[in-house]
This record gives C-alpha cells, structure tokens and sequence, in this order.
C-alpha cells in the first residue's frame, strides 16, 4: 500500500520539479516583487514594502498609453473576428467541394512564425521614399489618399495593427466554429425544413444557439489573447515598442524587465499582476454574462 | 483447485461524502468452491457480485477474511501470483495488438526460472487458440473480429498461461441473442475440456442457469443461497432468490393463512395445516397453473399468446400485484373471460410476510 | 441545411476566395520579394505582381550575411530537446493521474488544472531574475528549463489514457505486467495519435518562440529564429535590403510549412480538441 502511494508520486515528481519552479514558485515571487519598493536588482536590496509600484505603473504615460491600446485592440479585433470567423465558417459548412482545400488554406497563418509574416505585413504596408508599398499603391489606384501605415498617423498604425492581428487569430476561430458547425445533429435542419422554416430563422434559432458555447469559449479565448497581445506588435513596429507609441501592456512588462529601459522587475510584476486583474475581471464578467445567454446542452 | 472463501467481507469509503459510513460491498461470505467446476455468481447488478470476482482474482483485497487457493492463503497476494485468468465483459483485448500478440502478451511478462523461450511461447499461444478455435484469426486485429471471435481470443489469452482459477465478468452480455446461446456451450465446453476452477458473473439467470455446476444468489453484498441451478429454482429459500430466477417470473400474490388453508382473496386454494394464521406472499411459477373447469383460483383473462408447444396465458387476480403469467399446455381450452386453475403444490412457496423467508414447502 | 440558389452558392464561393486570397497573398508576396533582385525591386516604385527575372542571390545572402544557420540549427536543438523532456514529464504524470491511485492524487489535479489558468507573463519576471542570477542566460540550459512543462498536455493526455478501459489495466495486472511496461506497450501505443498530436503543437510552439528566448539570449550564438528574425530586421542586411530579408522569412517559415502539410490533419484535430495559440 505504501509503495502505491510512494509510486503515484514518483511518476508526478518530475512534473512537480519543473513546475514548482517554473510556475509555482514565480507566482509567489511575482506577488513579493510587487510589494518590494524600490528594488535594485544588481545588490538585490530594497528599502521598503507598500503599494508604491503599482502606483507608479499606473501614472506612468507609457503604461497608460499601452494600455489605452490594448483596450483598443482587444474591443476591436475580437468582435471583428469572431463575426468574420462565423461568417466564413457558415459558408464553408454550406459548400459541398472544395471544403478541405479551403479549410487547410485558412488554417495556415496558424503555423507560420508570428514575427516572419509580421515582416511581410510591415512591407506590405509601409511608404519609403522610393515605393508606396503594395497596399498604397492600391489605395492610390482607387483615388485614395496614400498614407504611412508603419510611420505614420495613430489611427493607420492601429489599423494595420489590428489587420495584422485578425490575420493571425482567424484560424483558430474558424476551425473551432466548423467543427462545432459540423457537430450540431442535421436531423434539427430536416425538421425545420419540414416546418418551413426560413433560413435566416433557422440560423437565429438553430444554428446559433446549438453552437453558442463554443462562440463564447471563442471570445473568451480571444479577450485573454488579444489583451496578452505583444509579439505581433514587435512583428510590425520593431522592439521600441514604445518609440512607435504602439506599446501594450505584456510589452509594458517586458520592457520594464529587459531591455534599454529595464532592470525593474518590481514595476514589470506590478504591471503583470495589474493585466492578470483586469483579465481576470473580464473573464467573470463574460462567464455572468454568458449564463444568460449561452445555451448548454 | 479448490477456492475457499472464509468470512470475506469487502467494504469501500462512500462515494457520496456527506456521507461518513462506509458502503458493504460483500458480506461475510463463506462459501467453498469445490475443485474443477463452473459455478455462477448470480445477482442484480449492485449485488456484490463483481468485487467477489474481483477479490477472488487479486485485483481487491478484503477488508477482513481469508480466501485460499487449495490450502494456499492467498487473501494479500497481488493478483499476478496467485495463478488466475480473467476475461472482461468488454474483452479489454489490447486493441494495437494482433491476436497472436494479445494471447502471446501475458507469457511475455513471465521472468527468472519461468521465462519461456519464443518457439514455446509460440507453441502455448498456438494450443491457447486451438482450444477456442481461433487458430485462422491470429493476424487480425480486435477491431477485425466480431463480439463472439473477440470473446474468444479474449479467453484464450487468459488460458494461455494454464491458470489454476479461470474467472469470465459478464462473459456473455456484450454478444447478440443467437451468439449467446452458441458461446455458452463453448464456454462449458472449454472448462470441461480443460477442467480448470471457473467463476463466472452474471446478472442473467437463464445463463447462470444454464451452465452452471453451482450457482450463487448474492443480494445487497448477502449470499441468499448456494446450490445446484435446479435445486435454487424448486427450493428457493426466500422471495427475492424465488423472483429473480425463472423465466416468466414467479407470480406472487399476497395470501393468507386461515385455519389451515391458504387463501387467496376469499378462496382457498391449498390445504396448510399446522400453520399460522396472518398474510404471508404466495409465489406460484407459471408452470404451476393447470386449467380445470372447477379449479378454485378465478382470473379474468386478459391475453392469450400461443408459442405452438405451450400456450402463455396473461390474467388478473384480485390478489396478485401485477399480471400473472400462466404457462399451460396447448390442448386446454382458455377462450372466455374467465380461466379457473388448480395449482400444482411443488409450484408453490410461500414466504413469510415479513422476513420473506420461505415457510412452504417447510 | 437548405439547397441554396446559384447565385447564393456563387457568393458563397467569391467570399471564401477573397478570404484565401488575404490569407496567402503574405506568402506569395514574400516568396515573390525574395526572387526579386536587390536592385530591381528597389526600382519599383509601384511594386510589380511578378518577376521575370527571379534570382536565388537573396538566398545567398540570406545565409552569409547573417548566421542564419546558426539560427536554424539553434532552434532545432531547442525544439528537439524541450519538446523530448516535455514527453517525458506529460507521459509519466498524466498516467499518473489517470491510472495509479496514491493519497493526495485529487487536490493534485486540482492544483495543476488552477495553474492553467495562469498567465506565462506572471511567471516570466521571476523565471528571468532567476536564470540570470545563476548565471544561465545565453545558455541552452536557460533556454529549455522553463519551456519543459505544459499543463495543459498532462491534461489532454490524461483524457486520453482514461478512455482506455480500466480492464485492460487490470487484465494486464492479472498477467504481472509491472506498470511501467504496461504504459510503454500499451497505453503508449493505444494513445499515440494523441502523443503524436502534442508533440507537433509543442513542436510549432518552440519553432514560434519569441519572448522567451529574447529574454534569455542576447549573443547571435544562441539566437533562435524568431530572434534572428528580429535581429534581421533591426541591424541585418542594412535597412533596406528588402529581398535578402523576405529570403530569411521564407527559409524560417517552410519547415514549419511542411510540416503542416504532411500532418494537417493532426494538427487541426489536435488544435479543436483544445489547443489555443501561444
């Protein structure tokens, strides 16, 4: 009996080394970094214990600029893809041929190295002296006005920022939403078929609630990705992040860890532990909301 | 090989954990399984019936009690040494491997002195599948096979390391009606050919019935009653051993005992002398019913099913809880309303109302 | 669902087109660039939609210029091994938990399954104070150590192992099968589409890794491409070499490529049975 026990442990203990210190410990650690005031991390010293870092995160311009675009990019790209993903995965599950080449062709910005395409974006849309780039050159061809997306104005930068962003997450949602369009029990069509039922109505009343879980583990999911975001900006802006003024809050962190302007993990913890709050805030809120208006079945 | 289990009781920490008491799966079970016979552990699922089984093969340890294997005690042993061969209700064949190397598999595990060189393990597995006549199926895979043909590799590969005790879960339920009957034979025929010790469980009690040298009735973790099929069904000792063996049912009506006769309604229906008076349950088996034109047992026929050599009448009593089935021979006529019945007295038990232990036949 | 009409079905089709057009006009244009001659797509000023005149000189470049073999051959070592140790610590422990019954094993399971939902950026400062304090940085050791452990695999892994009936863990129990053996030649097996299909996602995640290993590294010498790709991008090949740039995207994007066309499949089950990306 005791070599039961002895032996359960003894398949764990590896999991538990390296996630004791690897996950367990940080986590402790984080929260005692938080509260550490003025920590200096070369003598590893510190003069006192208090609240001050976060104070000092949240007055700092550069956090607050972060996080007004992480705010931004989360309220745009995940109701932006999601929509965008059901449309196309309705219309994928309607099509009879050619559902599988369209399927793998969706899937692959989810393989593809995030900082290799982000560089393939970034001169796509960028304006030289020598070459308006490939999206002016179309924009001009259609009578626009031709605009520095990489260099130029807020709004352009936000904007290819968030293309950029939806490239990269539509995989996972479209693949999810087919499958999950793929599981609901065709019987449910042919009965509303029978009765007549309209399209549209049969899409409202049906489909959406049969497939409704997933489409909230979906933006879920994609609150908790999109306020994470970080590498995607660097894919497109470079590491001086705060230089372009397209910082977020995970680039926030690691700035303040690494870097030119790092060396204070004490504020890079608060930052951190200020991001897991909201989150987590926004997680509750949308599974309260959720119970409203999820069906499970 | 003898098994003897001594005063084995098995109890499990409640599932439910509000709860603190402890949850008996098996109660004080005393029982002798002579050498070399087949013997059926019979019960509602719930009963007991598989952690018996599972304590037998090792897989369980008693909480208090022994079991021997012959003069061994093997209550701690783990289940690899004391020499058993299981079968699952599902199989459990490893579904990667082939039917060579699902039978080949428990050999492999053999270390030291006992390691068997790759031509006789080829030779042991060959004879394994032989005996249940699979020898043409040994590259398929389980998926390949019907239910019937998995069974069969699935009991081979327990025999195939000759085990002093063979013990089958459920052997037969996951297979189709026909298939059934066919693996039943072959499963007698596999234990008097290799005369190896055989538990097997069942919740069907035609089956236990029909190849078992013994059967045991478990209910709630409580052996009811060990004997010969036949001697269980003619002589159950309770209601519930009566109930649950025969098909049809045992009817049971509630009866009465008034000076000397048994009662049910207002007719007397039996000669009982020397007993009580006050309501006992009365189980009369379909077959104890003879039509008779001044029969005193009066039921209002409700359906007639003919199935050629025998006919089964549905009917109501006053005194019965549900419909009563009758089983009758062909020639009586039963058209009208009414059907009166004399009863065979061998057919009929009856049980005390409150113990519903059995009082008649004394 | 309803028959649709024609001209419903010819929407449906042009919608999806333009969507698969948007997701692989990046690779096009990116394998396009690299064939571009320095010189000639310099001279556009409207960018052409093809070449006459492709060249493999990019390619060249790509691989002298800068030590993108290094690169590649670093990200190889880092993904092999942290992808092998990953193997080793999921199988054990979710076998653990699925079949062995020891005290404790419930509040366990809690406690991984409550780490789940613990983000990697709270773990990250101390993982970095820590590597650098005992001196790990730029060294494959600090490199892997904090990527072994995925919590999420033990989970889907143990799933897994529990659809394999308990009887085939008891039947191999009754034939004396120790429980490491009955893991390796039965369990493993049985639930290799599974193994397999964490591995290829632990595979893309380690050829993706960026974060990490730019915290960790700062010597070319142990760059993994997403590094180098940066690097590549601030101070490589001057500003300006667009083409020689988009070569070094294409070579660190086809071996992941590849991979997902032999095995998409798996990798779409695998990532809709509950893979997330990052």
């Amino acid at each position: 009996m005791r070599l039961r026990h002895l032996k359960g442990w003894l398949y764990l203990l590896p999991a538990l080394l390296f996630l004791g210190c690897f996950m367990i410990y940080p986590l402790v650690d984080v929260l005692i970094y938080s509260l550490e005031e003025g920590y200096n991390s070369a003598s590893q010293t510190y003069f006192g214990v208090g609240l001050y870092n976060f104070s000092y995160v949240l007055h700092d311009p550069y956090f607050l600029q972060a996080v007004k675009n992480t705010l931004l990019l989360v309220v745009i790209t995940v109701p932006l893809s999601t929509g965008l993903a059901l449309l196309i995965s309705v219309q994928l599950s309607s099509i009879p041929k050619l559902r599988d080449l369209y399927q793998t062709v969706f899937f692959l910005p989810y393989v593809t190295n995030t900082l290799a395409v982000g560089l393939v974006f970034m001169i796509l849309f960028k304006k030289t002296p020598y070459s308006d780039g490939m999206i002016n050159a179309l924009i001009h061809l259609f009578g626009g006005e031709t605009v520095d997306f990489m260099d130029g104005p807020y709004w352009a930068k936000m904007l290819v920022t968030c293309l950029y962003t939806v490239w990269i997450v539509m995989p996972f949602k479209i693949l999810i939403l087919t499958s999950a369009l793929a599981s609901v029990n065709p019987d449910y069509y042919k009965v509303a078929r029978v009765d007549a039922t309209p399209r549209w109505r049969i899409f409202t009343k049906i489909t959406l609630p049969m497939i409704s879980p997933m489409i909230f583990y979906l933006i879920i999911t994609g609150f908790i990705g999109a306020f994470k975001a970080y590498s995607d900006e660097v894919a497109l802006f470079g590491v001086n992040l705060n230089a372009a003024g397209m910082n977020t809050i995970v680039g926030y962190v690691y700035d303040m860890l690494y870097g030119d302007s790092g060396g204070y993990p004490s504020y890079a913890s608060a930052a951190a532990l200020i991001l897991f709050a909201i989150v987590l805030t926004i997680t509750v809120i949308n599974l309260l909301v959720s119970r409203k208006h999820v069906y499970y079945a | 090989m003898r098994i003897y289990l001594e005063h084995v009781t098995k109890s499990f920490p409640s599932q439910n954990r509000k709860e603190k008491r402890n949850v008996i799966a098996v109660n004080d079970f005393t029982y002798e399984i002579p050498d070399g016979t087949l013997t059926g552990l019979l019960g509602p699922s719930g009963c007991g019936k598989s952690t018996t089984l599972n304590l037998i093969c090792g897989l369980e340890t008693p909480t208090s009690g022994k079991i021997y294997f012959g003069d061994d005690d093997v209550t701690l042993l783990p289940p690899e040494s004391r020499g058993v061969g299981i079968v699952f209700q599902n199989y459990a064949l490893y579904p990667h491997l082939t039917v060579l190397e699902n039978i080949l598999f428990p050999l492999q595990n053999l270390k030291g002195p006992e390691k068997l060189s790759k031509a006789v393990m080829l030779d042991k597995a060959r004879e394994a599948a032989d005996l249940v006549q699979i020898s043409r199926l040994l590259e398929r895979r389980p998926k390949e096979m019907s239910g019937g043909q998995q069974q069969r590799v699935a009991i081979a590969r327990a025999l195939v390391k000759r085990p002093r005790v063979l013990l089958l879960d459920e052997p037969l339920s996951n297979l189709d009606a026909r298939l059934r009957l066919q693996t039943r034979e072959e499963i007698r025929r596999i234990q008097r050919e290799t005369g190896i010790t055989t538990v097997f469980v069942t919740h069907d009690q035609e089956e236990a019935m029909s190849i078992s040298d013994q059967i045991v009735v478990m209910k709630e973790g409580i052996v009811q009653q060990i004997g010969k099929p036949q001697t269980v069904y003619d002589d159950p000792v309770n209601l519930f051993v009566a109930k649950f063996l025969g098909t049809p049912p045992v009817n049971v009506f509630s009866g009465e005992i008034r000076s000397g006769q048994l009662y049910l309604g207002q007719a007397p229906v039996l000669p009982f002398p020397g007993g009580r008076d006050g309501p006992v349950w009365v189980g009369i088996r379909p077959e104890g019913f003879v039509p008779s034109p001044d029969g005193p047992l009066v039921c209002s026929t409700r359906a007639v099913e003919v199935m050629g050599r025998d006919t089964s009448v549905v009917c109501t009593h006053p005194a019965a809880e549900a419909q009563i089935r009758a089983i009758i021979s062909s020639e009586h006529d039963v058209s009208g309303d009414t059907v009166r019945f004399q009863l065979k007295p061998a057919k009929v038990h009856v049980f005390d109302r409150q113990s519903e232990n059995r009082i008649y036949p004394a | 669902m309803q028959k649709k009409s024609i001209a419903g079905r010819i929407v449906t089709y042009c919608l999806l087109t333009v969507w698969a057009v948007i997701v692989l006009f990046p690779f096009y244009w990116m394998i396009l660039t690299s064939v571009k001659s320095y010189s000639a797509y310099n001279g556009e000023y409207v960018p052409a939609f093809y070449t006459l005149e492709p060249t493999m000189q990019n390619y060249v470049d790509a691989f002298s210029a800068v030590p993108l073999g290094r690169y590649f051959l670093n990200t190889m070592i880092y993904t092999a091994v942290t992808t092998l140790l990953m193997l080793v610590v999921v199988v054990l422990s979710a076998y653990a938990f699925a079949r062995l019954n020891f005290f404790g094993r419930g509040a366990m399971f809690t406690l991984f399954l409550s780490l789940m939902m613990i983000p990697n950026e709270l773990v990250v400062i101390t993982n970095f104070v820590t590597m650098t304090n005992m001196h790990l940085r730029n060294t494959f050791t600090g490199l892997i150590l904090p990527s072994v452990a995925s919590v999420f695999y033990i989970y889907l892994l143990k799933e897994n192992f529990e659809q394999v009936p308990e009887e085939l863990y008891k039947a191999a129990k009754v034939d004396g099968t120790s429980d490491l053996k009955y893991l390796f030649k039965v369990m493993m097996p049985i639930c290799q589409p599974t193994i397999v299909t964490i591995a290829i996602l632990k595979i893309i995640e380690c050829w993706n890794a960026y974060v990490w290993p730019r915290l960790i590294t700062d010597q070319q010498a142990y760059f993994l491409v997403s590094n180098g790709i940066q690097e590549i991008r601030e101070n490589g090949f001057g500003r300006e070499n667009i083409p020689a740039m988009m070569a070094a995207v294409v070579v660190i994007s086809v071996p992941l490529i590849i991979l997902f066309l032999v095995f998409h499949k798996k990798i779409m089950e695998g990532v809709s049975r509950g893979g997330t990306k990052g």
